[in-house]
């Protein structure tokens, strides 16, 4: 009964601290995009830290604490066009600008997102996909701005672009969390922001930042470079190129038959 | 094997790519056709972006047609003298052209435009070629019921002056209906984005009146000047040539259109223009079909500032 009674009391004082902190890092702080690659995939873990100096003394037993990751793609502007059938063919008729929508985005979470995030939390911080595209701008243009933005995320949540991963965050002990991120084979080159959140009672309570560079290397970011730079004298050689093969398989051709 | 491309910032599989590039080249050595109009939709089906797919596949063309002109010089079934005439005329249609879509895209809806254009002149072409093609293969079979067609007497061409002699194609006439015929050709690749060999080779034989052999070679002819141009073009202004895309592609590409020329000599000169009416049907009736059919997906994605 004593040693109950200690351990209630040491929850109560080890535990409950009403501030966290995080910390928390990538296994990799920079993807390289060679000719052969393939996709990739990082390890985000880290660490809840509590502090101590802000806690009130009689705070009750806290709920447990969970963990949101969100990796975003470097952000662009898009067009998303809607058909509309106009004497009998269907054509692109009405068009909206999304300002600024990231490539990719995914979203890892502890638990289903709507359990563990308040909408005013959402709002502040920009986590859930919808709030991630940014739309404001021209709105006026189209009568239905959120259907344009619906069809976006759609589009995007096909091709795997977007991606919602509920309970794949896994925490240990309500302090240490890890989990794995995919990044498909289709990565543009770019930062990608990769935020942390720890919520509790719907709430976010500490967040962290971490930038991860996506870069081509090697031969990539010589044709990369040069296609930018050197354009006359990419386009020649691109063009050299042609001719040497259509030229060595008409070559490879009279001699199979020659022979 | 997943090949990562530098421009088009997507990995693909390098063999589904050989394979589609020997696929349009032996269409291109057959039928003297680049085979953008082919080539840039299913780009774009694998993930391709639309900018990137249209220009790389210029450079392309460039390679298929290149091999498949040496393998029809070897047969000497290229009417230089002519390709150049029409060359000529092309590069004139090719500038009047570009005016003329910057006027239609001051108006909006040029896409639309380009479509139903698409649809009009593949329509018409494919069925005469067809039902003319169909009726020489009939005559063919049976020839003791129709007298052997005569050379179509071409009145009004024979008067006109400015005569050439265009000795592969075996004909003397005047380097006016060449021009023109490049001009409207010109016109057209500018406006709807490709090298036009749909119209140039059916427009050969039946306006000028070459033989259908010679006309394979000499369209691939003025296809390579036409996409070198577009190659050099997108890769200065947009930088969406992409390289390694193109190699892919290429490699595929050169191999088929040594196969194509292969199957298209074999084939008798109806057969060869049957195929290619029933061909430009196809890609006809898909685009309309395209107009008149709900899509799927009623949105699309573009990136705003890209072309």
């Amino acid at each position: 009964m004593r040693l109950a009674l200690l351990i209630v009391t040491f929850l109560f004082t080890a535990l409950p601290a009403a501030a966290q902190s995080v910390v928390a890092d990538l296994s990799q702080s920079r993807v390289s995009i060679t000719a052969s690659f393939a996709g990739s995939h990082i390890l985000v873990f880290g660490a809840v830290k509590h502090t101590e100096e802000s806690r009130p003394k009689s705070y009750p037993v806290l709920d447990p604490i969970d963990v949101i990751v969100t990796v975003s793609g470097p952000r662009e502007s898009v067009t998303v066009r809607k058909k509309d059938r106009r004497a009998g063919i269907w054509i692109n008729a009405e068009a909206m600008r999304i300002d600024s929508a990231p490539t990719l985005y995914k979203i890892a979470s502890s638990r289903p997102l709507e359990d563990i995030l308040s909408e005013t939390d959402d709002l502040r911080h920009s986590i859930s996909i919808p709030l991630a595209v940014r739309s404001a701008g021209d709105a006026g243009e189209v009568e239905n701005s959120e259907a344009f933005v619906e069809a976006l995320i759609r589009i995007r949540e096909d091709t795997g672009d977007y991606e919602v991963l509920p309970n794949s965050v896994r925490v240990i002990d309500q302090t240490l969390f890890r989990t794995d991120i995919n990044l498909p084979a289709n990565l543009v080159e770019g930062d990608y922001t990769t935020r942390i959140f720890l919520t509790r009672n719907e709430q976010v309570v500490a967040d962290f930042t971490r930038v991860l560079y996506v870069r081509k290397v090697g031969i990539e970011r010589w044709v990369y470079n040069l296609a930018q730079d050197q354009a006359l004298i990419y386009g020649l050689l691109s063009l050299a190129i042609a001719i040497a093969a259509g030229w060595s398989a008409s070559a490879a051709f009279r001699y199979m038959r020659g022979s | 094997m997943q090949i990562y491309l530098p421009i088009a910032e997507v990995s693909v599989n390098a063999f589904m790519l050989l394979g589609l590039g020997g696929m349009v080249g032996i269409l291109s050595g057959m039928f003297g056709v680049g085979g953008g109009f082919l080539m840039t939709p299913l780009l774009m089906f694998i993930g391709i972006p639309p900018a990137v797919a249209v220009a790389t596949e210029a450079n392309q063309i460039v390679a298929s047609s290149f091999s498949g002109v040496l393998a029809h010089l070897r047969k000497k079934t290229v009417d230089i003298r002519m390709g150049i005439v029409l060359q000529i005329g092309g590069l004139i249609g090719a500038g009047l052209g570009v005016v003329l879509f910057n006027f239609l895209k001051s108006l909006g809806q040029v896409d639309l435009l380009i479509t139903l254009s698409y649809v009009f002149f593949l329509g018409i072409v494919g069925t005469l070629m067809f039902i003319e093609s169909v009726g020489a293969i009939r005559r063919a079979r049976n020839p003791a019921k129709a007298p052997p067609p005569k050379r179509r007497q071409r009145g009004w061409v024979q008067t006109l002056p400015f005569k050439m002699r265009f000795r592969t194609s075996g004909l003397y006439i005047s380097v006016i209906p060449p021009v023109l015929v490049g001009v409207f050709v010109g016109i057209l690749a500018a406006i709807m984005g490709v090298g036009g060999g749909f119209i140039m080779v059916p427009a050969m034989i039946y306006i000028l009146g070459m033989p259908t052999k010679v006309v394979v070679g000499t369209s691939l002819f003025q296809i390579i000047l036409v996409t070198g141009f577009t190659t050099l073009l997108h890769a200065t202004t947009n930088h969406t040539v992409d390289m390694a895309l193109a190699v892919l592609l290429l490699v595929g590409g050169v191999v088929g259109a040594q196969i194509g020329t292969q199957i298209g000599t074999k084939l008798k000169a109806e057969q060869l223009r049957v195929l290619l009416a029933g061909m430009v049907l196809l890609v006809c009736g898909k685009l309309a079909s395209d107009l008149l059919l709900q899509p799927a997906e009623l949105y699309s994605l573009g990136l705003s500032g890209g072309h």
